[in-house]
């Protein structure tokens, strides 16, 4: 079987590609300055919406029962767009699905594609198999377009940018697109308007990714706010949208729920800009020929477990990237994929399918498990439990390690309290390389710690101990 | 009222004195407290870093260790939590254990437990107390209780120290740009004491102070709570 591309060939474990990014220091501040926003507008956006924790729950239970019964409403699904003039097309993996869509733009003749931003078609790397096959795939989007431009890597799902600054982004533009500009943010995006016009107005195939698709009435829904994705949805002939399985809802009622979660979520705004849906092909009005094609890649396997599987309720709102210590620090290629941030850190592994690969296997540990991430969901995905649950099978993955030999005598340890008793004692001998009450460097792996941190000096008697000499007379 | 305390692996170890301070609080508060010497540790460490297996153990432990009690509490968010969130997943059906602060706010209602500390404080909620249990304010009410304290709030005090666990090791370089962010708030306050219901989350941010000899000392709730104008809070060497 082919690699996922989900996860970026050559790509470090996360302790080291966060060791590099921690060093930028751009890098941190644009982070920190991006993140820290969101995260104050997201709040607010929350906070005035008396009944956010009934949708959340909402949420996460229309998305249980869409998981539950997956293999009925995606075949519904196919049967209400059939019924009004598409075409559902379903790839077991990434190569299926960029084969699928290499073939229809071929059909169509198109050596140029534009792109509405999707993060089903960057999991699959569709714009690399496309330019493989003699079709150049332009991305619409603002961010997207930055990164694609600059040769880059996304770092975020909804702002895949946002490692840039707008200094930056104005050097790419210059350089891409041979004009002279200001740092403006007006002018920065008048640019792309101009470069992106003529591809709108042009172009004969669109591609798309779904936010959600309603099962019973077979109607597609993309969400953005720029407008982008409004003229790749109408103008173009043919509309071609890659969907993960997960992204069903059974009804168009259901939609009320994640339309009120999702814009707040993500953008923090009470109401998404450009909502656009579109059912089958309506005669004379918007493309004549539509295409949806369903990828797997990974989605039934992470299905089969039972905890790991809530991790396909997620609506890519990207609200537990903003609140993330560790994301915020690390900046989103660290994780070395499409899908950085909590989110990645389960999903990605999951999608992967194979806790022997190492970066996968270093997915899981790249959290400090203290929950901000879960307390934001929208569709409440417990993802340090996920977390907790992914490591013990990257463990398992493992067998018998250093690690594994320390904490199995740990385990032993702990098992008696005479033993624990004997290893407190033995452990509290370290005092005696203490100056001023302070360990300052410990050896391997200890070193690890006191790289930046004092370890106090271990006391000269335990509490039990004292608790033995002055409460146990009796 | 009769109280069992699990002092924690790491308390017990290296922190005796907040476990002092526990026991000398909740008398002092009308309880009888116990320490049952078969206490070891919640297996918190071992569960988080992947190694389930070899918490199963511990928290049938747990509960063996502490049945018929009917209160058990810990100087701890994260242990508390442990046993309280996690035990259960492990086939193991741990007595009723909280952490101190909801001990006495919520199961003794009490916010004024009588306490002097003559200092400038500044509080960190640590991410187990804050959001696997909810503990909310409270330790804050238990500090604006407290006499002669002058309490300052800490900036961004929801964030987490970076901790973490085993995450301090395995991933040091994050944690560690973590922790430089969370002291630049406590310094910024101008406290001389950083104050925390977790001394694992103590260890942490007490360690990079003492690291940058920062002149800030990390005292838990529980010793604070503890001292009184006739027998006031004395730093341990």
């Amino acid at each position: 079987m082919a690699r996922n591309p989900v996860t970026w060939l050559g790509s470090p474990t996360f302790p080291k590609a966060a060791k590099a990014a921690l060093n930028d220091t751009q890098l941190r501040q644009n982070l920190r300055k991006a993140t820290g926003t969101i995260r104050e507008r997201r709040a607010a956006a929350v906070t005035e919406m008396t009944d956010w924790e009934q949708l959340r729950v909402a949420g996460e239970q229309i998305k249980d029962d869409v998981l539950a019964r997956l293999d009925t409403l995606l075949v519904e699904l196919e049967e209400s767009v059939t019924a009004r003039g598409g075409v559902v097309h379903w790839a077991r993996d990434a190569e299926e699905a960029n084969r699928i869509v290499l073939d229809l733009c071929r059909q169509e003749n198109a050596s140029e594609v534009v792109k509405v931003k999707s993060m089903a078609t960057a999991e699959i790397g569709l714009n690399e198999a496309l330019e493989a096959g003699g079709v150049q795939a332009i991305e619409t989007d603002l961010a997207e377009l930055i990164v694609q431009l600059g040769d880059d890597r996304p770092s975020h799902i909804l702002v895949p940018a946002i490692h840039r600054n707008r200094s930056e982004i104005r050097e790419i533009f210059q350089r891409r697109m041979g004009v002279e500009l200001s740092d403006e943010p007006a002018d920065l995006a008048e640019a792309a308007r101009v470069y992106l016009r003529e591809k709108f107005l042009t172009t004969k195939v669109a591609i798309s990714g779904a936010n959600f698709a309603v099962a019973d009435t077979g109607s597609i829904v993309v969400l953005e706010s720029e407008g982008n994705g409004r003229m790749c949805l109408t103008l173009p002939e043919t509309l071609i949208t890659v969907m993960g399985i997960e992204k069903l809802v059974p009804t168009w009622q259901d939609l009320e729920v994640f339309l009120q979660l999702l814009p707040r979520s993500s953008t923090a705004e009470r109401m998404n800009p450009y909502t656009s849906v579109w059912t089958g092909v309506t005669p004379g009005d918007g493309p004549q020929s539509f295409h949806l094609v369903l990828i797997d890649n990974g989605r039934t396997a992470t299905l089969h477990d039972s905890v790991g599987r809530q991790a396909l309720r997620c609506i890519r709102c990207s609200a537990c990237l903003n609140v993330c210590p560790v994301y915020e620090r690390t900046g989103g290629q660290s994780y070395g994929s499409v899908y950085p941030g909590p989110i990645g850190a389960i999903l990605t592994p999951q999608l992967v399918g194979d806790m022997h690969d190492p970066q996968a296997a270093s997915l899981p540990y790249a959290s400090s498990l203290c929950g901000a991430c879960f307390e934001v969901c929208p569709v409440r995905i417990d993802i340090p439990s996920v977390l907790t649950h992914l490591r013990a099978e990257a463990v398992e993955a493992k067998g018998r390690t250093a690690e594994s030999v320390a904490m199995a005598a740990a385990a032993w340890v702990f098992a008696e309290a005479s033993r624990y008793e004997k290893a407190q004692k033995a452990g509290s001998l370290a005092r005696f390389f203490a100056k001023d009450g302070r360990i300052t460097s410990l050896p391997w792996p200890g070193s690890k710690w006191t790289s930046s941190r004092d370890v106090p000096a271990p006391p000269a008697e335990s509490f039990r101990s004292w608790w033995r000499k002055n409460r146990c007379q009796k | 009222m009769k109280v069992a305390l699990f002092a924690t692996c790491l308390t017990d170890t290296f922190f005796p004195s907040t476990a002092r301070a526990v026991v000398r609080l909740l008398e002092r508060l009308g309880c009888s407290v116990e320490f049952p010497l078969d206490q070891t540790c919640c297996g918190q460490m071992h569960f988080n870093t992947g190694y389930r297996e070899n918490a199963k153990p511990l928290a049938r432990k747990y509960a063996d260790v502490f049945s018929g009690y009917d209160y058990v509490v810990a100087p701890s968010g994260s242990c508390a939590g442990m046993v309280r969130e996690i035990h259960p997943t492990l086939g193991a059906s741990p007595p009723r254990t909280f952490e101190l602060a909801e001990f006495l706010v919520d199961v003794l209602g009490v916010t004024d437990v009588g306490a002097w500390f003559p200092h400038r404080v500044t509080y960190h909620p640590t991410c187990h107390s804050l959001r696997m249990l909810g503990v909310g304010d409270k330790p804050l009410a238990l500090l604006r209780a407290v006499k002669a304290l002058d309490l300052v709030e800490l900036p961004d005090s929801t964030q987490c120290c970076g901790f973490g666990g085993t995450f301090a090791v395995k991933n040091a370089e994050t944690s560690t740009a973590m922790l430089a962010d969370k002291m630049r708030c406590v310094l910024d306050t101008g406290a001389e004491v950083l104050s925390a219901g977790d001394n694992s989350c103590l260890m942490h941010i007490g360690g990079g102070l003492s690291r940058l000899r920062a002149g800030v000392r990390s005292v838990h709730l529980a010793e604070i709570l503890a001292s009184t104008e006739e027998d006031p809070w004395r730093a341990t060497p």
